[in-house]
């Protein structure tokens, strides 16, 4: 049974639909990359799919004990977070929150596993320094370490590469690429389609309203759509 | 050695006493949520609310409550709620609502103070409750053992839910999609801040009451760097502004909430004068 599956969503808000006619699956350790044009409703199905907003139709089911606490994301980031006076340590600790219930403090396990990612990500050495004063690269990385705390079985991500510069982006990629070898699921929104190509197993590419094209990489490659925009990726 | 004379002196009263216990009290508290109200851009809900808790009791004072605090609180409560919603609401615009509740309870608490009042010195009284010019120095022992208890709850409610409070200020989009009802936690806020608003009324008056919320976590936040240090550092700072504050009115007779706030203006000044120094030096 698929971690995550869409059938026959419409999506989108205050009335509008924005993509009507998508059904796809999640399997455990599938990389699947989002692909569009600005405005195509990407975010607004990862915040359906995250039930930050409902779906106008359609049916969204998750795998047997996939609750919402298992979830991992990284969001684009706020204009709130750039002025939070936050330790990394501070942010990376709360995506541990879930496991909490209602238990007011961090227990050991959860504060060592809060080290590991920090550690498995490079940042272990940013721990004290203050969130907003780091590059954007770290940022990503400090909340890339906090969505891992979250997540036991996947990650929604949006837009990882976003205000990065290229050797920053390039090593996001890779540690999301990393990250989905050791079995974590992976969602993420991109717009950078030759480096999806290159890491993802499945594409979903959103046009206007409706969805294009929704497979594995390499029938994307051999797609009319796929041969179209991965060409203008490179060039 | 005039100056401590002059304090003992006045120390001896016991409605000094109350309201430097009050005082402090009510400064430790209401500086717990400031980095969350600012962060949060709740800070225009803060002064709204304050206004809806001088409309709340103007109507106290008409209908001859003896302790008001029975009705100011769970009015404002309910207003806070109420913004709080209209402010997450896309379709209602959640500013102009504000403007309407806010504006709309002053002008209404006026009308009933101007209507019902039987005080001779009618602007008096609306001076003392928007400025808090007196009200301090008349708490009686019961009302001193009331802001007690409602500061320990304040206290309690923000120790318990700490890390909540963090996680759904910092990303509440986050928190909400890893699974924490980050709206169950802000209308817990929301009630949390009205009662520190009711409270905080008390020491600086309605109109004054969103500065004591947010100078000592603006001061704390352009020197510190986590969460945490910035919390303590702003409870410290809005206790000590607030002793100095009374006792400085005590001395020189002059209002106690403005003096509260001039010495938190002072307060962020040199905070801020720190902060520079530190960047670039």
């Amino acid at each position: 049974m698929p971690q995550l599956s869409c059938r026959d969503l419409t999506i989108g808000y205050e009335g509008k639909t924005v993509v009507s006619g998508l059904s796809f699956d999640v399997n455990a350790g599938d990389y699947l990359c989002i692909v569009g044009e600005n405005g195509t409703g990407k975010s607004t199905l990862m915040k359906t799919l995250l039930k930050l907003m409902p779906p106008m139709s359609g049916r969204i089911t998750a795998e047997d004990g996939l609750s919402s606490n298992q979830i991992g994301y990284l969001p684009q980031q706020t204009a709130a977070q750039r002025d939070f006076p936050a330790s990394v340590k501070e942010v990376v600790r709360s995506g541990c929150l879930n496991r909490c219930g209602m238990r007011p403090f961090y227990s050991k396990p959860e504060k060592r596993m809060a080290d590991e990612n920090m550690e498995k990500l490079g940042i272990a050495a940013l721990a004290k320094r203050c969130y907003r004063e780091l590059s954007g690269g770290q940022q990503q990385r400090v909340l890339l370490a906090r969505a891992l705390c979250a997540a036991r079985k996947i990650l929604l991500i949006d837009e990882p590469a976003a205000g990065l510069d290229p050797k920053a982006a390039v090593e996001m990629y890779s540690l999301i690429k990393k990250l989905n070898d050791e079995g974590i699921s992976i969602v993420m929104i991109s717009h950078d389609i030759a480096a999806s190509i290159k890491h993802a197993s499945h594409i979903l590419h959103i046009g206007e309203r409706y969805p294009l094209f929704c497979g594995t990489v390499s029938e994307y490659q051999q797609s009319d759509i796929g041969r179209k925009y991965a060409g203008l990726g490179e060039s | 050695m005039e100056i401590m004379d002059k304090l003992a002196l006045y120390f001896q009263f016991p409605f000094v006493r109350y309201a430097m216990v009050a005082g402090i009290l009510i400064a430790l508290c209401s500086s717990l949520l400031g980095v969350t109200l600012v962060l949060k851009r709740f800070s225009f809900i803060g002064d709204g609310l304050s206004h809806v808790a001088f409309g709340a009791t103007a109507a106290a004072v008409a209908l001859n409550l003896t302790n008001n605090i029975f009705l100011v609180l769970p009015v404002t409560i309910i207003c806070a709620i109420l913004l709080l919603r209209a402010g997450q609401n896309a379709k209602i615009r959640g500013d102009a609502s504000i403007a309407m509740i806010s504006v709309g309870a002053l002008a209404v608490g006026y009308l009933i103070m101007n209507i019902f009042s039987k005080s001779s010195n009618l602007s008096g009284d609306v001076c003392a409750t928007l400025f808090g010019s007196t009200s301090i120095l008349t708490l009686t022992r019961a009302s001193v053992w009331l802001c007690a208890g409602l500061s320990m709850a304040v206290i309690t409610v923000f120790l318990l839910f700490y890390h909540k409070i963090f996680a759904v200020t910092f990303d509440e989009d986050f928190a909400t999609a890893t699974g924490t009802k980050a709206k169950t936690y802000n209308l817990l806020l929301a009630a949390v801040i009205a009662v520190i608003i009711v409270l905080a009324m008390n020491l600086v008056g309605a109109l004054l009451v969103s500065a004591l919320v947010v100078f000592p976590a603006l001061s704390a936040m352009r020197v510190l760097k986590s969460f945490k240090a910035v919390t303590i550092c702003s409870v410290l700072v809005s206790v000590s502004c607030a002793a100095l504050g009374i006792l400085i009115s005590i001395l020189a007779g002059t209002p106690v909430g403005a003096t509260i706030l001039a010495v938190n203006i002072a307060g962020f000044g040199i905070f801020s004068l720190i902060g520079l120094a530190a960047r670039s030096g």
